[in-house]
C-alpha cells in the first residue's frame, strides 16, 4: 500500500511540474503578437483561415459568443446526421445500423459539449466513420471551443480585446490539442493500444465458445479523449478495458493528460493578467481541495465495504468491487478523483461500486466543477467563484469590490447570479423530475439511497459536462437521452455566454489603481476565502441532496 | 470679516478623530441626540406592522419570501390539511407562524428605526420652515409683504434684524450677522455680506443684526431646507449601486435555496417518506440570507444618517458609498491643513541687539494690535515665558496697518516711534530716520523666506532690533490623519496659492503626499481630471464660486455651508459646520458603510452551516434514524431543533440592529489586516455563534416540548 501511495504522490508531482511550462506555452500559443510559434504553425493556419474564409479581426463579446454557439450548433446538426445515417455511409465494416433519433441527439450534444456521456456502447453502436468523423472530430473541437472561450475570457479580465473565436479555435487545435495528442497517441500505440480499421475479430475459446473482440482506431482516440477532458471511451467500459488502458504506464499517462490543461490554465492566466502570484494562488487553492478530496476518498476506499468486512472478508486491498485488479484500489481511486475533478469522465473502474463516501467525492467534484474543472469551462467557473468571493468579502475592506483592478458591479453580479442559479436548477430540477416520473425512476437499478445517487450523478455529470456515468442506470431511453441532452447543452453554453458577457463588461471598465487599501486577490488569505466560498456556496446548495444520497447510504450500510 | 467665517471652520472638533468614530457624541441639534428614544421606538413599532403590506414587502425579495412562508403556515395553523394530509402537531404550525411573523417584523423594525432617526430630524427642520412673511421689492421700488411661498427665483427681498430669511438667496446689498442654528446647529451667528464667497443665505435662518437685500435663488419646494428635509426623511432614498448588486446576489442565493427546498420533497418521496410543509418552510427561511436581507436597507439608511450626524448633508447614498472608494483627496492648504493665519514662531535679533530688547519692542508694537499676527506675537511670548514691560506702552497711540505703509506700531507718550512690518518697509522707514541697516538683516530675512515663512522687521526710531518669524501653522493632528489616510491607501494633494518653496515646507510639515503651488481654481480641475484618468476616485472640498466646476468634477465634492450657492449646488455633500477636514470623516463613514454590509453578509451566509446541521438531521431522522449522527449539536428533538434554528434566525436580526446602525468598528489599517480581522470576527464567528446560539435556545425550548 505504501508503494501505491508513493506512486500516487509521484504522479501528482509530475502533474504539478508540468502545469507551469504548459501554462507558459498556452500564453504563447494564444498570443496575437508575433511569437516564435508563428513560424511553425503560421503557414498551416493561414491555409486554414483561407479555406474557412476567416478574417483575423477582434470580435465583441457578443460576436465571440455567437460565433462559438453557432459553430457548435452547426456541428451538432452535422454529427447528428452522421450518426443517423451511419448505416448507409462508408467505413462501416461492422455493419452497424443508424442510430435511434433520441440517442443520436444525446450523443451529438454529448460530444459537442465535451461531456461524452455515452448512452451507447462504442464498439457496437458506432461505425468507424461515426467514431472518427463524428466522435473524434468533436473531441478536438469541443475542448478547442472551451479553450478558446477561456482565453477570450481571460483577455477580457486583463482589460484587452477578446480576440477572434475562429482564430482561437484553430489555434487551440493546431497548437495545443493536435500536436500533444499526436505524440501521446503514438506512445499509447507503442504501449499496446490498438490502432486499426479492421473489424471486430472473432476468437474461439478453448471451451469452444465464440467471443467477439472489439478493436479499431483506439490509439488516436485515447490521447484526445484524455487531453481534451472528453472522456468518451472507444469501447463501452472505457479505460477499464485492456485495449484502452493496457498497463500502469498508460494509466499514469492518462492521468497526466487529463490534468495537463486544467492545471496549466491558472499559470497561463497569471501571466496573461500580469499577476503571476494570483495564478499561483488559484492553482494552490484548487490543488488543496483536490488533495483533501483524494485523501478522503482513498481513506474510505481502503477501509473496504463494511458489509463484506462484517462477513469476515479481508480488505487489505481496499474495496475491490468494480475495480480492475490491474490497477488496484489506489490507482482506481486516483483515476476516479482525477476524472471527476478534470470533468473528463473517462473511467478505469465502475463509479457505481465506489464506497458511498468516494461516490460522494466524485459527485462533489462535479457539483463544484472548480477543483480544476474541465478544460476551460472549469477555470472560468473558478474565476466566477473568485468574483463572488471578492464581491462578498471584498466589501469588508471598506471599498466596493474590485477584481484585477476592475469594479465588480450590478451588471456583472446579475450575470454571475443567473449562472450560479443554473447549476442547481439543472441538477436538482432534472433529478426531481426523473425521480418523480416512472420514465426516470424506472431506469434505476438499485432503489433507495443508491438509486437516488445514480440519478443525481447522471444529471450532475451532464450539467458539469463530465460524462462519466454512475452506471447501473438504464439510461438509453428517450427520457434520459433527451433530458440529459438538454441539461448538457444548457450546462455547457449558458455559462460560456454569460461569462463572456462578464469579460466584455469588465474589459470596457476603467482600471482602478491598486493601493494599500485595495482588496488583494493574490494572497494566501484570498485562497482561503475562495475555497471557503466554493465550499460554502456549493455545500449549501447540494448538502441536502448529498445527505439523502451517499451520506444516507453510508450511514445505513 | 471673512475671518470670522473661517474661524468657525478652524474650530476643529478633536473628539471626532478618525480613529475614534463614536456616534454617541452630543448632537448639536438637540432632541434627536439619543440613538433611540421612546417616541421613536413606538413609531418604529407601528411602522413595522404597516410595512407588512405585501406591496411594500416585495421590494425586499428575501423578506417577501419569509412573509409568503408566514401566510402559508398561517393557513396551516387553521387548516392543517389544506395542502395535503399532515401529521404534524397543530401547535408546531402555530409556533412556526409566530416565529416567521416576528422574523419579518424584526426586519421591518430595523428599517423603521433607521428611518425614524431621519424623520425626527426632519420634524425639527420642518419647524423652522413655518410660514415666513417676506418684504418683496416691487418693480417700482416699493416694498410689499407676501408669504414666502409666493417668492420666485429672481425676486429681491429686504430682511431686517430679527426677521427670518424667506428663502435661499444671495446677498446683493449690505451686511448682516445671521443665526443659522436651525440648519447647522451652531449657535454663533455668522456674517453674510454682498460680494465675495460669503454672500449666500439659506431660507429659514434668522438675521440677528443689521439688514440685507437678498436676491432669491430658488423656487418654493426646491430650497435647501426642502431638500434637506426630504434627504433626512429618506423620501428620496434610492438604492445605491453596490446595494443593488448585493441585492442581486442575495436574491439569487434565495432562489437557489428555493430550488433546493422545492426539489427536496421529490427526493424524499422517491425514498418513501414525505416532508411536512412547515418544516420545509422553516428550512427555507433558515437558509435564505434573512439576516442581511432584513438589515440591508437599515445599514444604508444608518450610513446616510451617520453622515448627517456629522452635520454633513449628503445629496445621495451613492455619494457616501463613493466616499469609501476615494483614492485621492484634494485639500486646500489655507483653512484646511493650516490655520490660514501666519503666526509668530520665533524672534531673531539682528546686528548686536539682544533678544530681550527685541522682545520688548516687539511686545510694545503688538500690545494693541488685534490682527491675528499681532496676537500671535504675544501668545508666543507667553508660551516661551518671555517677559516685557507693558507700562512703556501706556497711553501710547496705536498705528494701524495700512497697505501703503505696510507697517503697524505705536507712537509712545515720550515721542518714541515703534514699528513692525514688512522688512523693506521698515528698512526705508529707518533709513529715513537716519539709521543704518544691520548687515545680517537681509541674510536672516531671506533665510526665513526660503523656509517658507514671512519675516517681519521690528524697529524703534532709527534702529532695527530684529525679525519676527511668521509661519503658517499646520493644525495639530493633521500629520497623523494624513498618515492614517496613507494607510487606507488614500493620497492627499494640497492646493495652495503660495510659491513652491513655501508650499513645499508646509507640505513636508503636514505630511501630505503631493502639493500644487501657485494653484489656480482651473488647476484643481486639471488635477482631478488627471487623477480620474488614472481610474482614481477623487474627493475635494471647496467653498468659492470658482470651486464649483471642480466640485462638480470630483467624485465626492464637499461644499462648505458658508460657501456660495453655486458651490453648494455643484457638490454632492454640504458640510453644515463648514469644516473642510470633515471630508476625511466622510471617507471613513463610506468605508464603514461598505464594511458593515460585507461583514453582515458574510455573517449571514456563514450562519447557514450550523442551521443545516440543526435542521437536516431533524428533517430526516424519523425516516432514517441513522441520520442522528449528523445531529452534532445533540439537539433535544427534531421539533425543538427546527424551532431553535428558526428562533435563532429571527432573534439574530434585532440583536444585530445596533451593529447595523452603528456600523462595524473601523480602524484605518492595511486592507489585508482589515480583511483578516473582519473575516475572523464575522466569518469564523458567523460559523460558530449559531452553533452555540441554537444549542442554548434548544435547551430552553426543550423544557416546553
Amino acid at each position: 500500500m505504501s508503494m501505491t501511495i508513493l506512486s500516487i504522490v509521484i504522479t501528482l508531482l509530475v502533474v504539478a511540474l508540468l502545469a507551469k511550462p504548459m501554462g507558459i506555452y498556452l500564453v504563447k500559443a494564444f498570443d496575437y503578437q508575433q511569437t516564435g510559434l508563428d513560424k511553425i504553425y503560421g503557414p498551416f493556419e493561414k491555409l486554414l483561415y483561407k479555406i474557412g474564409g476567416i478574417k483575423q479581426v477582434n470580435q465583441s463579446w457578443k460576436q465571440y459568443a455567437l460565433a462559438a454557439v453557432l459553430a457548435n450548433a452547426f456541428m451538432i446538426v452535422l454529427v447528428y446526421m452522421v450518426f443517423r445515417f451511419q448505416g448507409i455511409l462508408p467505413l462501416n465494416p461492422g455493419d452497424i445500423a443508424g442510430m435511434e433519433p433520441t440517442l443520436a441527439f444525446n450523443t451529438a450534444i454529448s460530444f459537442m459539449t465535451n461531456t461524452n456521456l455515452q448512452h451507447y456502447s462504442g464498439e457496437s453502436g458506432l461505425s468507424y466513420l461515426s467514431q472518427m468523423i463524428g466522435i473524434l472530430f468533436m473531441m478536438f473541437v469541443a475542448p478547442g471551443t472551451a479553450l478558446a472561450v477561456v482565453m477570450a475570457f481571460v483577455r477580457g479580465l486583463a482589460g484587452n480585446k477578446l480576440g477572434n473565436f475562429y482564430v482561437d479555435l484553430v489555434r487551440s487545435i493546431t497548437r495545443v490539442l493536435l500536436p500533444i495528442a499526436f505524440i501521446t497517441g503514438l506512445i499509447f500505440v507503442a504501449l499496446g493500444v490498438p490502432q486499426t480499421l479492421e473489424p471486430t475479430v472473432t476468437a474461439h475459446t478453448v471451451e469452444g465458445a465464440e467471443q467477439s473482440i472489439a478493436r479499431g482506431p483506439i490509439g488516436s482516440f485515447l490521447s484526445i479523449k484524455e487531453l481534451g477532458n472528453n472522456g468518451g471511451g472507444f469501447v463501452g467500459v472505457n479505460s477499464a478495458h485492456p485495449f484502452e488502458n493496457p498497463n500502469a504506464i498508460s494509466n499514469f499517462m492518462q492521468i497526466l493528460l487529463m490534468m495537463l490543461l486544467p492545471t496549466s490554465l491558472p499559470f497561463a492566466y497569471g501571466r496573461m493578467v500580469g499577476n503571476k502570484k494570483q495564478g499561483r494562488v488559484l492553482f494552490v487553492s484548487m490543488a488543496m481541495m483536490f488533495v483533501v478530496l483524494l485523501g478522503t476518498s482513498l481513506a474510505y476506499e481502503y477501509q473496504g465495504n463494511p458489509i463484506l468486512n462484517d462477513l469476515g472478508m479481508q480488505h487489505d486491498q481496499g474495496s475491490m468491487e468494480g475495480k480492475e485488479v490491474r490497477f488496484g484500489t489506489g490507482q482506481s481511486v486516483l483515476y476516479a478523483v482525477v476524472t471527476t475533478a478534470s470533468e473528463t469522465g473517462a473511467v478505469n473502474s465502475m463509479h457505481d461500486t465506489l464506497t458511498p463516501i468516494s461516490g460522494l467525492i466524485t459527485l462533489s467534484n462535479m457539483m463544484l466543477n472548480t477543483v480544476f474543472g474541465g478544460v476551460g469551462a472549469g477555470f472560468i467557473n473558478v474565476l466566477m467563484y473568485a468574483m463572488i468571493a471578492v464581491f462578498l468579502s471584498g466589501l469588508m475592506v471598506g471599498r466596493t469590490p474590485e477584481f484585477l483592478g476592475k469594479k465588480i458591479e450590478g451588471k456583472e453580479m446579475k450575470l454571475i447570479a443567473i449562472t450560479l442559479i443554473l447549476q442547481p436548477l439543472l441538477i436538482l430540477g432534472a433529478s426531481a423530475i426523473a425521480l418523480f416520473t416512472p420514465l426516470g425512476s424506472d431506469g434505476i437499478s438499485n432503489p433507495g439511497f443508491h438509486g437516488l445517487t445514480q440519478v443525481v450523478y447522471e444529471y450532475t455529470s451532464s450539467a458539469a459536462n463530465n460524462g462519466s456515468g454512475f452506471e447501473g442506470l438504464g439510461d438509453n431511453t428517450s427520457f434520459w437521452n433527451i433530458s440529459t441532452g438538454i441539461v448538457m447543452y444548457i450546462g455547457r453554453f449558458f455559462g460560456l455566454v454569460t461569462m463572456l458577457a462578464v469579460a466584455g463588461s469588465l474589459a470596457s471598465k476603467k482600471l482602478v489603481p491598486e493601493t494599500v487599501g485595495t482588496f488583494r486577490t493574490d494572497t494566501s488569505l484570498f485562497g482561503v476565502i475562495l475555497v471557503g466560498t466554493i465550499l460554502i456556496v456549493g455545500a449549501l446548495t447540494f448538502f441536502p441532496t448529498l445527505v439523502l444520497g451517499p451520506v444516507a447510504e453510508f450511514l445505513t450500510l | 470679516m471673512s475671518n470670522l467665517q473661517r474661524e468657525n471652520g478652524n474650530d476643529f472638533p478633536q473628539n471626532r478623530s478618525l480613529s475614534n468614530l463614536s456616534y454617541n457624541q452630543p448632537n448639536k441639534k438637540g432632541g434627536s441626540n439619543k440613538t433611540m428614544n421612546n417616541a421613536m421606538v413606538k413609531q418604529a413599532l407601528k411602522e413595522s406592522f404597516l410595512k407588512l403590506d405585501p406591496r411594500k414587502m416585495i421590494k425586499n425579495p428575501i423578506m417577501f419570501v419569509v412573509e409568503i412562508g408566514f401566510l402559508i403556515t398561517l393557513i396551516l395553523s387553521f387548516a392543517p390539511d389544506a395542502f395535503g394530509a399532515s401529521q404534524i402537531a397543530p401547535w408546531f404550525n402555530i409556533t412556526v407562524t409566530f416565529i416567521l411573523l416576528f422574523t419579518v417584523l424584526f426586519a421591518n423594525f430595523a428599517e423603521a428605526i433607521a428611518e425614524g432617526r431621519g424623520k425626527a430630524q426632519a420634524d425639527s427642520l420642518k419647524n423652522s420652515k413655518k410660514d415666513i412673511m417676506a418684504n418683496r421689492f416691487m418693480p417700482n421700488g416699493e416694498i410689499e409683504v407676501v408669504p414666502s411661498t409666493n417668492l420666485r427665483k429672481g425676486d429681491i427681498v429686504l430682511v431686517t434684524q430679527g426677521e427670518m430669511i424667506p428663502g435661499d438667496g444671495q446677498v446683493i446689498e449690505g451686511l448682516a450677522s445671521v443665526d443659522e442654528s436651525a440648519i447647522t446647529g451652531e449657535s454663533a451667528p455668522v456674517i453674510k455680506e454682498a460680494g465675495g464667497d460669503f454672500n449666500s443665505v439659506t431660507g429659514g435662518t434668522r438675521v440677528v443684526s443689521d439688514s440685507i437685500k437678498v436676491r432669491i435663488t430658488s423656487d418654493p419646494g426646491e430650497s435647501f431646507l426642502d431638500r434637506m428635509i426630504s434627504l433626512v426623511e429618506g423620501a428620496e432614498r434610492q438604492k445605491t449601486p453596490n446595494e443593488i448588486a448585493l441585492n442581486t446576489v442575495l436574491t439569487s442565493l434565495t432562489l437557489i435555496f428555493m430550488i433546493v427546498v422545492v426539489t427536496l420533497p421529490f427526493f424524499t418521496k422517491y425514498l418513501g417518506f414525505s416532508l411536512e410543509i412547515p418544516v420545509l418552510i422553516a428550512l427555507l427561511v433558515c437558509l435564505i440570507p434573512t439576516t442581511i436581507g432584513g438589515l440591508l436597507s437599515a445599514i444604508g439608511i444608518a450610513g446616510m444618517d451617520r453622515v448627517t450626524q456629522f452635520n454633513v448633508l449628503a445629496m445621495s447614498g451613492k455619494a457616501v458609498e463613493a466616499a469609501g472608494d476615494i483614492n485621492t483627496i484634494i485639500l486646500d492648504k489655507t483653512g484646511t491643513i493650516t490655520f490660514g493665519n501666519r503666526m509668530a514662531s520665533e524672534f531673531i535679533p539682528v546686528g548686536d541687539e539682544k533678544i530681550q530688547d527685541l522682545v520688548q519692542w516687539t511686545a510694545i508694537s503688538s500690545i494693541k494690535d488685534e490682527t491675528p499676527e499681532g496676537r500671535s506675537v504675544l501668545v508666543l511670548m507667553k508660551q516661551k515665558g518671555l517677559k516685557y514691560d507693558d507700562q512703556v506702552a501706556a497711553d501710547g497711540q496705536f498705528i494701524e496697518f495700512k497697505a501703503e505703509t505696510r507697517m503697524s506700531g505705536m507712537d509712545l507718550k515720550n515721542g518714541l516711534q515703534v514699528r513692525k512690518g514688512a522688512v523693506d518697509a521698515v528698512k526705508q522707514w529707518v533709513i529715513a530716520k537716519g539709521g543704518s541697516i544691520p548687515k545680517d538683516l537681509d541674510e536672516k530675512a531671506n533665510m526665513i523666506a526660503k523656509e517658507g515663512g514671512t519675516p517681519l522687521s521690528v524697529a524703534c526710531e532709527n534702529k532695527i532690533y530684529g525679525l519676527i518669524y511668521l509661519k503658517d501653522t499646520v493644525k495639530p493632528g493633521m500629520r497623523e490623519r494624513f498618515e492614517q489616510l496613507r494607510q487606507m491607501g488614500i493620497k492627499t494633494v494640497m492646493c495652495t496659492g503660495d510659491n513652491p518653496l513655501t508650499a513645499a515646507t508646509i507640505a513636508k510639515e503636514a505630511g501630505v503626499d503631493e502639493f500644487i503651488a501657485e494653484c489656480k481654481p482651473e488647476d484643481k480641475i486639471e488635477v482631478i481630471k488627471y487623477e480620474q484618468s488614472q481610474g482614481k476616485l477623487v474627493a475635494m472640498t471647496g467653498d468659492g464660486t470658482n470651486d464649483a466646476p471642480a466640485l462638480a468634477q470630483a467624485d465626492v465634492g464637499l461644499a462648505m455651508n458658508s460657501g456660495t450657492t453655486a458651490a453648494k449646488e455643484a457638490a454632492n455633500m454640504v458640510d453644515l459646520d463648514s469644516n473642510p477636514t470633515k471630508i476625511i470623516e466622510v471617507v471613513s463613514i463610506g468605508k464603514q458603510l461598505l464594511m458593515t454590509r460585507g461583514a453582515l453578509t458574510t455573517f449571514s451566509i456563514a450562519n447557514d452551516i450550523a442551521k443545516y446541521f440543526a435542521i437536516i438531521p431533524a428533517m430526516f431522522m424519523i425516516a432514517i434514524p441513522e441520520m442522528g449522527v449528523l445531529n452534532i449539536m445533540r439537539l433535544d428533538s427534531p421539533m425543538s431543533a427546527i424551532l431553535s434554528a428558526l428562533i435563532f434566525n429571527a432573534l439574530i436580526i434585532p440583536l444585530l440592529i445596533p451593529l447595523a446602525m452603528k456600523g462595524v468598528t473601523y480602524k484605518p489599517m492595511k486592507s489585508n489586516a482589515l480583511l483578516r480581522r473582519n473575516l475572523t470576527i464575522y466569518g469564523l464567528g458567523g460559523m460558530l455563534v449559531p452553533f452555540i446560539g441554537i444549542k442554548l435556545i434548544d435547551l430552553m425550548v426543550g423544557l416546553f416540548i
